[in-house]
């Protein structure tokens, strides 16, 4: 009974987008209010219907009703009850409808957040948004319906993917979603400001801290994804640049160019056009990552269950978001203008380099994730790529995008003096480079690609401490200073700063990493990084639903006792022929200790993997702060007073800023 | 800057970053790109490649042999047609099995023997890696696929 009521509900979700698509964008084209307003209702409705589909399919979950085909499919008896909440996006079916949820959720955000925005901009967001949702809920319930019955109904079902029962992978897929539907947000604005043809500062403001926390939910989701990654998989590595993890961190190129350039167009009215096309690419390549992810055409951890149809259907979507998006850019672009003009060494152009850096870096993952793919699709033999090919391309890349971050912030908009920088960060430089030389000393041999990279991770740390103190430093007592630091100022800094821990966790790991193999019989020691492992005994433990081999493994250091480790390999009850494994790690601030196990190769002895990763523990903090700075620039007042006076948008922001901008207009 | 400056440094850098992109992307290619080959290829071959390959097919049953002093591990992959003897150090992925499909990566020293730095099982028990189903097929049907590297 819930499953077809779920069924319904969806159906009747469809319709309301349906009618969303169209409805307010016939109000605003022809100046019809109560038509513009029914988009607001519409969008309620159909967030009303969706979480009652969710609803509907949780609760199957719950009853353990195996008559629903996707729930005998991911679930069973025996499954932990936070599993079975978890289970409904476990899967293909049902992670899609979590997608479809969110958008709804997104939708019904902007329309109640947005209140201030002209309603023609308004209505024909929200009949973007509207198209989006019929997209992928006629994809839904055509291709993968999660309400589909299965007759007659097996007496258990068979189980939530193993490698899924775990915390991490609760947040990650909502997380990363959120991030996926937010680029939609941004998409829609982009279109919107196409079919008006106006996209000035107001739009700007509005369209920003949408992108911000879309990009920092993003972020969060890609970082969530890798920690679960190093932990879970028991491979040790935190970013394989395999496929689907390519399908999430291209679009994160993209929105990361997208928000740096949509600081120009608030700020300055400037790389409009480009600022609309990076929106459109944005959202492109989440439909390419959906179609990576769920098409069947790369195999890999996360891909699902192979269908044709699924694969065609979203090649058709995005083939029409992509014809149809161009087709209005192209038509209607020139009109957006181009905004004003900047000197050659200016914040701008510092921007302008950033955003040539993150594209071309997407376009080089872009061709290493797609060129197999062409290639076996087309029957051209069967090759890979694999990361020596990204390590390749991505870091001579990031490399000057490190040095950039640490100057450009710090930079006046239009026209910046080359000497005046060099003067004022020449002791920043000189710091981080000392800095930046000795750092890899504390850890083991000198090597030069590793310094540099700790130079530039110190000088983005510092320059932006500098630049911190700079704006402190301008007002007098205390509490005036630290009011004078604005959110989004504050977010930029811990954004950037996140990114350079990120940076220096990779340049440590990479050099620095121990990693051994090793066969150990209860009572021997190995040594990895300077600690001693010993394998102290193997036991078998039951946990709810599943049998483990568990080791018991000492780490010590110049004889000092460090931790005991214990790592499992479980065999769950519905997959007895595949193993799990559970690493054990002891995470220090310099350092984390990780061991797993490997088979059984006779008498008492394993094969087990010990690894000594040097300030591993900074790359979750640094993606944290990545994501957190983001939240905290989206939550400026400034973008809630613009909403306000939204309405004098144009001869506002001239007022604002009369000497400059109208220069740059001329 | 005037506005047609500007829009040259547009194109300017838009064609300078396409440049650096193709440039980097060509050298990463020619290093990097790992091709396949299915064991009666490798087998037929006299001269062997001087770099980094893919093998796949099946674990020949009763083929594996560990060394029982370090983590050394010997087998041959099949394609049912030839078997090529694999040398890996290291642990084995979880589903690794005799009879079961598998794909290595690495390069063949004159001796024949394959020298793995990487093995790739299928992570769910019901299916084969692509490149192992792709040997087995090449090896049924001879000339129905675009082979070599």
């Amino acid at each position: 009974m819930w499953p077809e009521l779920g069924n319904f509900a969806l159906i009747l979700a469809l319709c309301l987008a349906g009618l969303q698509a169209i409805i307010p964008l016939v109000g605003a084209q022809l100046g019809h209010d109560r038509l513009m307003h029914a988009g607001r209702s519409l969008a309620m409705g159909q967030l009303v219907f969706l979480a009652l589909a969710y609803a509907a399919l949780t609760l199957a979950f719950l009853g353990n009703d195996f008559s629903v085909a996707y729930v005998a499919q991911n679930s069973n008896e025996t499954l932990p009850v936070v599993y079975k909440f978890t289970a409904v996006w476990g899967g293909h079916e049902g992670s899609l409808l979590l997608w479809v949820f969110l958008l709804a959720c997104w939708t019904v955000a902007v329309a109640v957040f947005s209140k201030s925005l002209p309603k023609e901009v308004l209505a024909r967001v929200l009949a973007v948004l509207g198209m989006v949702g019929v997209g992928f809920m006629a994809f839904t319930i055509l291709t993968s319906n999660p309400f589909d019955r299965l007759i007659p109904a097996p007496p258990d079902g068979s189980d939530l993917n193993p490698l899924l029962q775990d915390p991490g992978m609760i947040i990650h897929p909502p997380l990363l979603y959120m991030g996926y539907v937010g680029m939609a947000v941004v998409f829609a604005f982009a279109i919107a400001a196409l079919i008006g043809g106006r996209l000035d500062a107001a739009w700007a403001r509005w369209s920003r801290p949408w992108t911000t926390v879309a990009w920092a939910f993003l972020t969060l989701g890609i970082g969530l994804g890798s920690w679960w990654a190093y932990y879970e998989l028991g491979w040790g590595g935190w970013w394989f640049w395999d496929p689907v993890e390519n399908a999430s961190f291209l679009p994160w190129l993209t929105a990361t160019a997208l928000l740096h350039s949509l600081a120009v167009s608030e700020k300055r009215g400037g790389f409009k056009v480009w600022t609309l096309m990076l929106a459109i690419l944005t959202f492109a390549l989440t439909i390419l990552g959906a179609f990576l992810v769920r098409s069947g055409v790369i195999t890999s951890v996360h891909a699902f269950a192979t269908d044709p149809d699924r694969g065609t259907f979203i090649l058709g979507m995005l083939a029409v978001t992509l014809v149809g998006s161009l087709s209005l850019y192209a038509w209607r672009a020139p009109k957006v203008g181009l905004g004003g003009g900047f000197g050659w060494f200016s914040r701008e152009s510092l921007l302008l380099g950033n955003n040539v850096l993150l594209v071309v870096a997407c376009a080089a993952v872009f061709i290493g994730t797609i060129y197999p793919m062409a290639l076996d699709a087309l029957n051209l033999g069967k090759i890979s790529v694999g990361p020596p090919y990204f390590d390749a391309v991505f870091m001579p890349l990031m490399l000057p995008l490190l040095f950039l971050v640490g100057v450009a912030p710090s930079l006046p908009w239009k026209q910046g003096d080359p000497m005046q920088a060099v003067y004022r960060l020449r002791w920043p430089f000189a710091i981080a480079v000392v800095l930046g030389a000795a750092w890899p000393l504390t850890v083991g041999a000198w090597n030069p690609l590793t310094a540099l990279a700790l130079m530039l991770v110190a000088w983005i740390l510092i320059t932006t401490g500098v630049d911190i103190v700079r704006r402190l430093g301008r007002r007098q007592g205390l509490g005036a200073r630290l009011r004078g630091l604005r959110p989004s100022f504050l977010g930029m800094h811990m954004a950037h700063a996140g990114l350079a821990l990120v940076a220096m966790a990779i340049a440590m790991v990479n050099t620095y990493e121990d990693e051994r193999d090793v066969r150990l019989e209860a009572g021997e020691t190995a040594t990895v990084g300077g600690y001693d492992f010993t394998l102290l005994d193997v036991d078998r433990i039951r946990g709810p639903n599943y049998d483990a081999t568990q080791a018991e493994v000492r780490v010590t250091r110049d004889g000092k006792m460090v931790d005991t480790l214990y790592p499992q390999l479980r065999h769950y009850d519905s997959q007895p022929e595949m193993p799990m494994q559970q690493a054990a790690l002891n995470r220090g601030l310099t350092r984390d200790i990780y061991v797993s196990m490997g088979q059984h190769v006779g008498g008492g002895a394993w094969t087990m993997r010990l690894y000594y990763k040097p300030y591993m523990f900074w790359m979750w903090i640094g993606g944290l702060l990545m994501a957190f700075g983001g939240f905290l620039a989206a939550a400026d007042r400034r973008y809630r007073l613009a909403r306000d006076r939204s309405a004098v948008s144009e001869q506002q922001v001239r007022a604002d800023q009369p000497r400059d901008f109208q220069e740059a207009q001329g | 800057m005037k506005r047609r400056n500007k829009r040259l440094g547009i194109v300017v850098s838009a064609l300078a970053g396409l440049g650096i992109a193709t440039a980097l992307v060509l050298n990463a290619f020619q290093d990097a790109l790992v091709f396949f080959i299915t064991p009666s290829e490798v087998m037929a071959k006299t001269e062997m490649p001087e770099r980094n390959f893919r093998i796949g097919g099946l674990v020949e049953e009763g083929s594996v042999i560990r060394d029982p002093q370090s983590t050394e591990v010997t087998f041959r992959v099949t394609d049912t047609a030839e078997s090529v003897t694999v040398v890996f150090d290291g642990i084995l992925p979880d589903l690794f099995r005799e009879g079961q499909g598998v794909v290595a990566e690495g390069r063949i020293g004159p001796d024949h023997v394959f020298r793995a730095y990487n093995v790739m099982a299928r992570h769910d028990e019901n299916y084969m890696p692509a490149e192992a189903q792709e040997a087995i097929e090449r090896a049924g049907h001879p000339g129905d696929a675009a082979g070599g590297y």
